[in-house]
């Protein structure tokens, strides 16, 4: 246990604690950039920097240990004046456009440089210009404002194990970036946006599609739906400034409604039906022994990691569309025959913790209803936005309720937003899919830990092996060791982001830690929302709501018919890795588009 | 008692009396047209009918490069330079085949007019003290040669007689400092490395040499690569390694395969390998190459390099020795360092002690170069003067030019001046003069030089170099490069010179790596030394060495044109104007700066720099 | 894509062969790039796509190690390809002038190549030779005490 001195304070810590740390306990906030504790520690921004007595220079106290008889300044004139041209030096690279930046009061940069009450910028010269990429239909990455804190390709890397980024080119011009700095689109990105909810810049974004939905709003030829994903009740509160994970789901509702769309669906009730479809795919899986493990497929990025990296097992993904799309193709069928509404009038928008269903809507078979299933999507980012704009104050919002007829959900269906739900949903109805008897235990601990970990559940006849991977991370883990022949399951959950879609890449972006388990706790504690809705429910197993027995009824017949084959299954194809030739791009900036 | 030198003479005496050619293959003489001496040697020897009989040997660089190609031919020790091939064919004939010494050949003196025979009578090297240099360009490269000089019988020694500790011991007493740059006790480092827990353990031999203008490591390499080797295998035994590795360059292809044969060569006689003279120690090397990059001197930024990816550092501590290459402890030492250890332990870290000055013992090897009469590598006892190098080894300036500074430390060096002719040149007093020794970059520049200009191209080149990771160096060593040219393009502004120090103190202070650390001392020290020529260029205008375009102007001096009218028929622009009997004009408004007039002007009449010009328009 | 040709096809056979010792290793990449560039002059982007694949590396990996490193070229260069030395010793010793020369007598800028493919200029750091500065390397060849007509007499050299 060393024991050091921090300007003058004695104090004891556990063996290595950071010097950062140690100062934390005592009440000394040192400023920090590029870290990410336990993710990224670069140590590139050297913002962090404290004198330690007898040292030559000074060092960054993110990653210098607290050592025995240490002494440490952290705030003398040299420091504060070193660490203040560091923010000075970036900015001195940097385009002054906070205004008009995504970030705009959310931004790490734009924090230290009020932090540190820097007035004029002494320090000009010439600046770096890339170009734009806002090729790909989810993620904008704009380099100028990159100042290569490394945090994209950490997680890109570590956590993804997709490796999209590195430090390109050297000198002044090296910057965090795809090959040849040129566009995602012609990479393996999954779209999963983890790299947008850790940049502590604008350097990194979604696309917008605000500015599409407002449009469609004022379209009066047009019936203007929406669909709520899981994750959205209990994360856009944060927004509005209620303490993490509370369930807004009321509010939400009546804040859209006054928004201006026509119908306000939930998109939980899609999920129900994936889970219909998907217990039945796998129902007969078992019956027809295999390709093993069946993995989930209502994760987009999942979906393209698996085409990117494992083509061969594109086989063993369930052939069930994700909820946003199975959303999307009952609305232009199903409630247009209902409401008896043209589907050609009508415009689904979806609101999700995701940038990758940007991506997914655009697929170009997903057009099963003979339209575009859905037209448009909002992250949980994008849809605050919205309020903002409109001057809707959710906290002023009654509790109003969803439509009907998709508009009731199961708590089954709500857990699908956390890490283990879609699991845990799908076991619920398997469960009774394959016993034939009812379910008393409706909840599954065994698939809801933090840590990955496998479970063997007795059904019937079948002991079925199920896991649950959090992130493609540990996707790519588990593949290995199946295709090793080291592990087998018959189920494997794959969700594309850390703790799920409460995670996700189009979730509020919380930069008060510079902690990454602290931040995924944070996304972890998002998700005691929707456990919590989940046990209010009437009814938990997706099998059970009304509205998707009275769906099987009016309209599909019963799972895996051919008309739920035609509408809500899909199927997948092999990748190539990178193009061979770079895509052409407009070398303009562009900019937030206004209303 | 003699000497650790006289002893090492004493070995050098040799048993044959028969013909045998030493030319030098170092990269200047290659690069001076030694292939074409080499043919003509050989077809001579040929057309003599002595070809089998009378060996050719290329070796590694002899020392002095400016006088190359070089041939020495033994037994008598006769030393040949600045060779075309018709002079190749003359030795062969005549000192060859008839035994007559090509007196016309030899050197003279400049002064005495005296003729100087054999190598160590030359000027150049009878000032040095060739310890680490004892073998290059004097033995060929093999190994056999290697062992006739006592080769390898340091790790035999060290193997049979002393354990580990014994060995760091001997290190210790030596007092040897790295001579990578750092100058770090070796036998500290060594210690340390011992003592750093793991079963794994690995020797990274620096042989990355990016300070341009430094060539000792890259000599070493070619012209007695044996003497790392065994250097590596000794260290290996003491610290615990069983694995090496030599990082050399990729610019140094020679370098590249001398060490891979020599290493086969050392494995083939056992002295690398499982059971290493049967004494139960087994250590290997391997080389990597690097692909061209100043930091990956940087030992994180070597390991990364090694570790197949950028050449990015990383924070320290953890030093390498606690967690380096694939994490396991490492030791890095550099090409010299290592070369140095099989002396200490074959005569004792003691005997060595004995060179040198207290606290910096032993000999340093300088690459000297720039604008000296005699250029090349130089190895004297550390404390020896600068101007004994300068003036008594490398012959002073050439043309009579004022000697103006030396720079040393490359890159993370500074710059000594006139006043600092005296100084003994080690370790501290060189760093209390605001530069370091460095790896052995020793440049010397004559009145000619802008020193203004000689910071900003340091500047250019770190910043070039920076690998980008850090906020300071990446965008700090940017921002005092921009200063530098605004200066240099007669834009400066006084508030500039306080910028770039303060800059400089961020980056000595901040940045992560030596690198950015030690960027700014070229700019720090030219702006403590020569503050003046900063404040000509920006108060006046003016840059006194006539070296900045932007402010520069050529003039014709009156009194001294003869009117030949020869600079208005070369002149390319027609900026030229006169007629005979009166001096000539240039059109300031026409000329293109090609200087081709003050080149050619047979009376110096033409001149530029040192005179106030206007003020650049903004 | 562009059809390869016959020579490019069995320039990449020949690759993928070379490739083949690297695989499953780790710190080779560097390596294998020198090795793929050896085989095609420079490293096009295909060529890095074909190591990044052959190799399961990322892509930027790849990229980003080709982009530190200033060994490695992405752009073809000339049949000769001569490089100024802009070490110090060059440099004090009169190396810009050098360059100016050379590329007054080529009329090409540093970085491109002559339109018959035979010449392209790039400046280099230090070459180990500056015992001989200023110093120009060609291909593996370096020519030392350089100067105005050593350069004329060199591209008369290179242009037979
Ligand atoms: C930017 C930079 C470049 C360096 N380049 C070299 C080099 O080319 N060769 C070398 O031996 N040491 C170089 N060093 C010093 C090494 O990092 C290291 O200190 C040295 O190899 C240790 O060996 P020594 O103790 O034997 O000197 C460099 C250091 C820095 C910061
Ligand atoms: S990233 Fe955006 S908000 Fe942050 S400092 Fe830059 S311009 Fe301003
Ligand atoms: S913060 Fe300053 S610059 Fe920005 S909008 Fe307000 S007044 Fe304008
Ligand atoms: S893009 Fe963002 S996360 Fe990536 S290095 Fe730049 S600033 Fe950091
Ligand atoms: S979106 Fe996901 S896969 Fe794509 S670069 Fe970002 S983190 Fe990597
Ligand atoms: S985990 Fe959820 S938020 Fe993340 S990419 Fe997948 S669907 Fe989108
Ligand atoms: S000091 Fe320069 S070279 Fe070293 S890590 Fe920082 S940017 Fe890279
Ligand atoms: S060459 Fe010299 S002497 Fe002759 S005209 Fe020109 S300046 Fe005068
Ligand atoms: S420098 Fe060149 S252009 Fe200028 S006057 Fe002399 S010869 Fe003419
Ligand atoms: S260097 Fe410590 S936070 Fe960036
Ligand atoms: S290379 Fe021949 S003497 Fe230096
Ligand atoms: S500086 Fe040119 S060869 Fe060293």
């Amino acid at each position: 246990m060393p024991r050091l001195w921090i300007d003058g304070q004695e104090l004891e810590v556990e063996q290595g604690v950071t010097v950062l740390e140690a100062a934390r306990k005592i009440g000394i906030d040192i400023p920090t950039l590029c870290y990410l504790k336990d993710l990224n520690a670069p140590a590139s921004c050297r913002v962090c920097l404290v004198q330690v007595e007898g040292r030559p220079t000074m060092d960054p106290a993110c990653v210098l240990e607290a050592q025995e008889n240490m002494h440490v300044l952290t705030h003398t004139p040299e420091v504060v004046a070193a660490r203040k041209q560091m923010v000075e030096l970036l900015l001195s690279d940097h385009p002054f456009e906070c205004l008009t930046c995504e970030r705009n009061l959310n931004c790490e940069l734009q924090r230290l440089a009020k932090r540190f009450g820097i007035r004029d910028i002494r320090l000009e010269g010439s600046r770096n210009h890339f170009p734009v990429d806002d090729l790909s239909p989810s993620v904008v990455r704009e380099p100028d404002k990159c100042i290569r804190c490394r945090r994209c390709i950490s997680i890109c890397e570590y956590q993804q194990a997709v490796g999209i980024y590195r430090m390109i080119e050297r000198s002044f011009n090296a910057v965090a970036g795809p090959a040849f700095n040129g566009s995602l689109m012609e990479t393996p990105c999954i779209y999963c946006g983890q790299c947008i909810t850790v940049c502590p810049t604008g350097a990194l974004r979604e696309q917008d599609s605000t500015a599409r939905v407002w449009e469609a709003l004022q379209n009066p030829d047009l019936h203007v739906i929406v669909q709520t994903a899981p994750a959205i009740r209990s994360t856009i509160g944060e927004e509005f400034g209620y303490p993490i994970g509370t369930d807004v789901t009321g509010k939400m509702v009546a804040a859209l409604k006054r928004l201006g769309f026509d119908r306000v669906f939930d998109d939980c009730f899609g999920a129900d039906v994936t889970i219909m479809e998907e217990a039945r795919e796998l129902a007969e899986r078992l019956e027809r022994g295999g390709p093993f493990p069946q993995f989930t497929a209502c994760c987009p990025s999942w979906v393209r990691f698996c085409e990117s990296f494992y083509p061969d097992l594109i086989d063993n993904l369930s052939a069930v569309k994700s909820p946003q799309q199975i959303f999307g193709a009952l609305a232009k069928t199903y409630y247009a025959r209902e409401a008896g509404i043209d589907p050609a009038r009508i415009f689904v928008v979806s609101i999700m913790p995701c940038v990758s269903k940007k991506y997914e809507l655009l697929r170009p078979e997903m057009n099963a209803s003979g339209f575009r299933d859905v037209d448009a999507e909002l992250s949980t980012r994008e849809f605050a936005q919205m309020l903002f704009q409109a001057g809707i104050d959710l906290r002023k919002m009654p509790d109003e309720a969803y439509d009907s007829p998709m508009g009731y959900a199961s708590g089954a269906g709500v857990i699908f937003g956390s890490t283990g739900g879609v699991m845990e949903a799908a076991l619920r109805t398997v469960y009774e899919m394959l016993t034939g008897e009812e379910l008393e235990q409706v909840e599954f601990p065994e698939v809801r830990s933090e840590e990955y970990k496998d479970a063997e559940i007795q059904m019937g006849q079948y002991r079925l092996k199920a896991a649950v991977a959090r992130g493609t991370g540990e996707a790519r883990r588990l593949i290995e060791a199946v295709l090793k022949g080291e592990k087998e399951y018959h189920f494997v959950e794959v969700m594309a982001c850390p703790a799920g879609c409460v995670g996700g890449g189009g979730q509020p972006i919380y930069i008060e830690t510079n902690d990454w388990n602290e931040q995924v706790a944070h996304r972890s504690r998002r998700a005691g929302g929707l456990y919590e809705q989940d046990r209010r429910k009437e009814f938990r197993k997706s099998h059970t709501n009304p509205s998707v027995i009275k769906l099987y009824q009016d309209f599909l017949g019963h799972p895996g018919s051919d008309l739920a084959r035609q509408l809500l299954h899909t199927s997948y194809v092999s990748r190539k890795l990178y193009a061979p030739e770079p895509l052409p791009r407009k070398e303009h900036k562009q900019k937030v588009q206004p209303l | 008692m003699t000497t650790l030198l006289e002893e090492l003479e004493q070995e050098r005496i040799r048993p044959e009396t028969e013909h045998r050619l030493l030319l030098c293959g170092g990269i200047p003489c290659t690069s001076l047209g030694c292939k074409k001496v080499k043919e003509a040697l050989e077809e001579e020897l040929q057309a003599q009918g002595a070809a089998g009989e009378v060996p050719l040997e290329v070796v590694g660089c002899i020392g002095d490069c400016s006088m190359g190609p070089a041939v020495i031919v033994y037994p008598e020790g006769i030393i040949y330079q600045k060779l075309k091939p018709e002079d190749a064919r003359t030795i062969v004939r005549e000192h060859i085949v008839n035994g007559r010494v090509v007196e016309s050949l030899l050197h003279r003196d400049p002064q005495s007019k005296e003729i100087l025979r054999r190598r160590e009578q030359l000027p150049f090297y009878r000032g040095q003290t060739r310890l680490v240099l004892r073998n290059c360009g004097v033995i060929s490269p093999h190994i056999d040669e290697y062992l006739k000089y006592r080769g390898y019988a340091a790790l035999a020694r060290a193997l049979a007689e002393l354990t580990p500790e014994q060995v760091i011991e001997e290190v210790k007493i030596s007092g040897l400092r790295g001579r990578g740059g750092g100058g770090f006790p070796t036998g500290r480092k060594w210690e340390m490395m011992r003592a750093s827990p793991g079963d794994e353990k690995f020797i990274i031999c620096n042989a990355d040499e990016g300070d341009p203008g430094a060539f000792m490591d890259r000599n070493i390499l070619e012209g007695d690569p044996h003497s790392v080797i065994e250097g590596m295998i000794i260290a290996g035994y003491a610290t615990g390694a069983r694995q090496g590795y030599i990082y050399v360059r990729a610019e140094y292809p020679i370098a590249v395969r001398r060490s891979q044969e020599a290493i086969a060569q050392a494995r083939e006689k056992k002295f690398l390998g499982e059971n290493i003279l049967e004494k139960g120690f087994s250590f290997n090397i391997e080389i990597r190459i690097g692909a061209g990059a100043f930091v990956c001197g940087e030992e994180t930024a070597l390991i990364s390099s090694i570790h197949g990816t950028r050449g990015d550092p990383n924070p320290r501590p953890p030093f390498p020795a606690q967690k380096g290459l694939w994490g396991k402890p490492t030791l890095i030492n550099n090409v010299e360092t290592l070369a140095n250890i099989p002396l200490i332990v074959l005569h004792g870290g003691s005997r060595f002690a004995e060179l040198g000055l207290e606290g910096a013992s032993g000999t340093k090897v300088f690459a000297l170069a720039g604008k000296i009469n005699h250029t090349g590598l130089v190895e004297v006892p550390l404390g020896t003067p600068l101007r004994t190098i300068i003036f008594d080894i490398g012959g002073g300036i050439p043309g009579n030019k004022k000697f103006k500074a030396a720079q040393t430390g490359g890159p993370s060096g500074g710059c000594l001046g006139p006043e600092h002719l005296d100084l003994p040149v080690d370790y501290q007093s060189l760093q209390e003069a605001g530069s370091m020794i460095g790896s052995g970059g020793l440049i010397i520049m004559d009145e000619d030089t802008c020193m203004v200009d000689i910071a900003r191209f340091y500047m250019d080149f770190i910043q070039d170099e920076s690998c980008g990771k850090c906020t300071p160096c990446r965008i700090g060593t940017k921002r005092m490069l921009e200063i530098l040219e605004k200066i240099t393009a007669g834009k400066g502004e006084e508030k500039d010179l306080e910028t770039l120090q303060q800059l400089a103190l961020l980056l000595k202070n901040g940045s992560l790596c030596g690198l950015g650390r030690s960027a700014p001392n070229p700019v720090l020290s030219t702006l403590h030394r020569f503050r003046e020529e900063y404040l000509a260029h920006i108060r006046d205008h003016t840059c006194p060495a006539g070296v900045c375009r932007s402010l520069t102007r050529l003039r014709i001096i009156e009194d001294k044109c003869r009117s030949c009218g020869i600079c208005a028929r070369i002149c390319p622009a027609a900026a030229i104007s006169g007629a005979r009997g009166k001096p000539y004009v240039i059109d300031p408004e026409k000329c293109s700066d090609c200087l081709r007039c003050l080149e050619e002007c047979p009376f110096d009449a033409i001149s530029r720099g040192g005179e106030r010009v206007a003020a650049p328009m903004d | 894509m562009a059809v390869k040709s016959a020579r490019e096809t069995e320039l990449y056979h020949q690759l993928t062969r070379a490739l083949e010792k690297y695989k499953g290793k780790s710190g080779v990449l560097i390596a294998a790039l020198q090795e793929a560039q050896q085989i095609f002059g420079y490293l096009p982007r295909q060529v890095m796509i074909h190591v990044a694949n052959e190799l399961t590396i990322p892509l930027a990996e790849v990229y980003s190690v080709v982009s530190f490193y200033s060994l490695f070229s992405t752009v073809p260069v000339g049949l000769h390809r001569l490089e100024v030395c802009m070490g110090t010793a060059c440099y004090v010793r009169g190396a810009e002038k050098l360059l100016q020369g050379l590329q007054d007598k080529l009329g090409l800028k540093p970085g491109e190549v002559s339109a018959d493919g035979r010449f392209s200029i790039a400046t280099t750091r230090c070459t180990g030779a500056c015992g001989a500065a200023p110093v120009i390397k060609v291909g593996d060849e370096l020519y030392g005490g350089m100067n105005e007509e050593g350069l004329d007499r060199l591209i008369k050299e290179l242009k037979q």
